[in-house]
């Protein structure tokens, strides 16, 4: 059965990506605790609405964990705490207490800059995918789907990276700011697969250098991504990411 | 074709499931007697729309498409007839934009959300395709709306999203409420718990009423069978409205792991939400062990209906097209799973790419139409006064609190079973619903810069439209069929009863140049010469 809990909640004000910000906060009053995350702000704006003032922003759009787009940094962890990783809209309240502060800030990194409040521009993550994170396959051209045998390992594997929803908590979480975790899943999906192969050299390269030319940092193996991540994307990934990179530099 | 779309995926680096040998494995799915659907995990669509994605950015790299993200479609602009434009308003900096074309495609999905809760995501809305209906192009079959069986229940006035459980779970899933009246009171009252209720008392009443198919008929049949049996009263949480989802029998017989490794992030997720984990042991009755079953209920899924197109997918109005879930064809009443996806990549894979070209063939031909014409000042103009006219209401009621009130009347009036006297008072309550919107709303801010709550706001003023054609059209549609299901035509058996004699044609309705007026029906009569028509049969 739902219980209630009343809380104070910290939120980040920012009007565009030139103002400083601040928090603004508000007491919640009576929550019943299996509201969704998002949901209690949906209360939380209904309020701000019904005393005449602008909501807070925030991405989101499916609200079932697969689309990538909400992006709250709540209470110094991406997405919140969970045990086995969520993202924020799978974060319930009955994880949080009566008299709890709750402080909701957003993704911060120099590769994310704020639209406004809690909502991000992360389309450089498109732009990354863009410099190679595909298969250069023309509509129409494809070979019959069962000549191309796969080991069920190797399909396995190639799921597990495959199901990376590009939200960009592994960059909130870097002190870094390095979006490797994201970059590998992506690269070890194709590097897996035999689909993948004839242009693996080839991804690597191109997707490390936009990376890096879009300002995202590098890897210091501090593990942060991997402990945030709603989809449990593991940095075996990274590694596999940089044999990939020094294979195809080797080649050079 | 669908092997041509497998075959593309695959190509793309879709990570299908493959069996140990390497070749691609299959499932059973909803609707369906033999294992023949390709599946990547739970999450078959998700791995579909990355593998879109990835090619699209490819040709995002060439150059040969730009993206505009945080755009929305407000308007079509016609010229000569032929839709030649749109115009377009930037999210961010609240800007209006116009941009010319040769020809326009919307590809904007459903129109689910008109109920508000549904498991369609937050930003999915109908503007776009309404707009194009406002402008002539004709809207076929909007009572075709498919409520799908497995969704966590709703939990409280608070909720603003359904989530959707895979429907690959009705595989090894057993549907069930309790034979005993006093058992699901129990349950309501919370005295009792599903692991509580032994095998003989469990009434697995899809398996019971469809022996052939069982826990696998169509999504329209498992809801309307969820649906009989709570308003029955044999719910089986406090609200009454849920039903149970059970895998003891296949943990049982297949082993934990077997079920972990098909449905392990599944369970996952409906543990995230409701806190209860369906794949621990929480009794054991007779040395039978009973595992926590999952509650699940029908909600608002994917919508049949759409704006009509031909066979080259052009809509009435020359130059437009309307590809995947936001046209009416491939479905007619109903849809089975995986099926959605089949049209979504069959239309931008395989259709699309080579019927446009009929259109453009001539096109070098034409003059370039710049955005200074009149017609393009026109529209911008619309869409400003619009924009204006919502941010000056200065009511009183937020915009959730009209949609959500929106989606009472179309769940209730609008929704799984459908009356002549229902759909009549939906359509009056929506029509004060809309007086209400236009006089009473409120919306923070400016115009200028981003303002979530006006592009809500547009969203709605669409959806209380769309929600009248979905009761305008069920009431004239005399009969059950697929999504559509009028009491008052019902087998003896509660099965949908169709009347071929009466309504064998598209319903397309035509916008009469006010939204207040009702919309006129046009028939397009439906010709089959390859196959015979009949009614499936689900039961043996």
């Amino acid at each position: 059965m739902a219980k209630n809990i009343s809380f104070t909640i910290k939120y980040w004000k920012q009007n565009g990506p030139q103002d400083q910000g601040h928090f603004d906060t508000h007491e919640m009053k009576n929550i019943p605790d299996d509201t969704s995350f998002l949901e209690m702000l949906d209360i939380l704006n209904e309020e701000l609405i019904a005393s005449g003032e602008e909501p807070f922003v925030f991405d989101h759009d499916c609200r079932e964990g697969i689309c990538g787009m909400c992006s709250l940094y709540i209470n110094g962890t991406p997405h919140g705490k969970t045990e086995r990783g969520a993202t924020t809209c799978q974060l319930y309240m009955r994880r949080f207490n009566d008299g709890d502060v709750i402080t909701v800030e957003p993704w911060r990194s120099a590769g994310f800059p704020v639209i406004k409040d809690c909502m991000v521009d992360r389309s450089a993550f498109d732009k990354i995918i863009q410099a190679g994170g595909y298969t250069s396959i023309r509509t129409g051209q494809a070979q019959d789907a069962n000549a191309i045998l796969i080991p069920k390992d190797d399909a396995d594997e190639a799921m597990d990276c495959a199901t990376c929803i590009g939200c960009g908590a592994c960059v909130a979480a870097c002190k870094n700011g390095s979006a490797m975790l994201f970059v590998s899943s992506k690269v070890s999906q194709l590097a897996l697969l035999p689909q993948g192969r004839p242009e693996a050299a080839k991804r690597a390269k191109a997707m490390i250098a936009r990376m890096d030319e879009l300002g995202f940092g590098n890897c210091t193996n501090t593990r942060a991504c991997e402990a945030v991540c709603p989809k449990n994307e593991s940095i075996a990934n990274i590694a596999r990411l940089n044999r990939e990179y020094i294979k195809a530099k080797m080649a050079d | 074709m669908s092997n041509d779309i497998i075959d593309q995926c695959v190509a793309q680096g879709v990570p299908f499931a493959r069996e140990y040998g390497g070749m691609l494995a299959n499932r059973s799915f909803g609707g369906a007697q033999v294992s023949r659907t390709f599946y990547a995990k739970g999450q078959t669509g998700q791995q579909l729309l990355l593998g879109a994605y990835s090619s699209l950015s490819a040709q995002v790299q060439t150059g040969k498409v730009k993206l505009y993200t945080r755009y929305e479609m407000e308007d079509v602009v016609i010229v000569d007839g032929h839709a030649r434009g749109i115009i377009a308003k930037n999210l961010v900096t609240g800007g209006l934009e116009r941009f010319t074309a040769n020809a326009v495609v919307i590809a904007t999905g459903g129109y689910g959300n008109a109920y508000f809760l549904s498991t369609n995501a937050m930003g999915c809305n109908c503007t776009a395709a309404i707009q194009c209906f406002r402008k002539g192009a004709y809207f076929a079959n909007p009572s075709y709306v498919q409520i799908h069986p497995t969704c966590i229940p709703v939990h409280g006035d608070k909720q603003s999203k359904l989530t959707l459980m895979s429907e690959s779970l009705r595989n090894d899933g057993r549907i069930w409420v309790p034979k005993k009246i006093e058992d699901a009171k129990a349950l309501q009252a919370g005295t009792k718990k599903g692991s509580d209720i032994a095998e003989e008392d469990r009434d697995y009443y899809l398996e019971r009423r469809y022996p052939a198919f069982g826990n696998l008929v169509p999504r329209d049949v498992a809801s309307r069978a969820a649906k009989e049996r709570c308003d029955k009263g044999f719910g089986v949480n406090n609200t009454g409205l849920a039903v149970f989802l059970d895998f003891s029998e296949s943990i049982n017989r297949l082993g934990i792991d077997t079920i972990l490794q098909r449905y392990g992030n599944l369970f996952d997720m409906y543990e995230e939400i409701t806190d209860v984990n369906p794949g621990e042991v929480a009794n054991e009755i007779n040395g039978v062990k009973y595992y926590n079953p999952m509650m699940i209920f029908p909600a608002i899924h994917y919508t049949m209906g759409g704006i009509w197109v031909d066979y080259e997918l052009m809509t009435t109005i020359p130059g437009l097209f309307a590809i995947g879930e936001c046209n009416f064809s491939d479905h007619g009443a109903n849809r089975l799973g995986a099926s959605a996806l089949m049209q979504g990549l069959a239309d931008g894979y395989f259709v699309l790419p080579y019927t446009i070209q009929n259109y453009l063939a001539d096109q070098a031909l034409w003059p370039k139409v710049p955005t200074d014409r009149p017609e393009f000042d026109e529209a911008e103009k619309g869409v400003q006064a619009e924009i204006d006219r919502l941010m000056n209401i200065r009511g009183k009621r937020s915009v959730d609190s009209i949609h959500k009130e929106l989606g009472h009347i179309m769940w209730e009036h609008v929704g799984m079973g459908r009356t002549k006297e229902g759909l009549e008072e939906g359509l009056k309550l929506m029509k004060a619903l809309r007086e209400e919107f236009n006089t009473n709303l409120f919306i923070p801010g400016t115009k200028e810069g981003l303002n979530v709550e006006l592009d809500k706001a547009i969203h709605l003023r669409d959806f209380i439209l769309m929600g009248e054609l979905v009761a305008y059209d069920a009431l004239h549609r005399e009969e059950s069929c697929g999504g559509h299901f009028r009491e008052e035509h019902q087998t003896e058996e509660g099965e949908a009863k169709r009347d071929d004699e009466k309504f064998f044609y598209v319903g397309c309705w035509e916008y009469q140049g006010d939204d207040t007026k009702a919309p006129e029906l046009i028939k397009e009569n439906l010709e089959y010469e390859a196959i015979k028509v009949q009614t499936r049969n689900y039961k043996n």
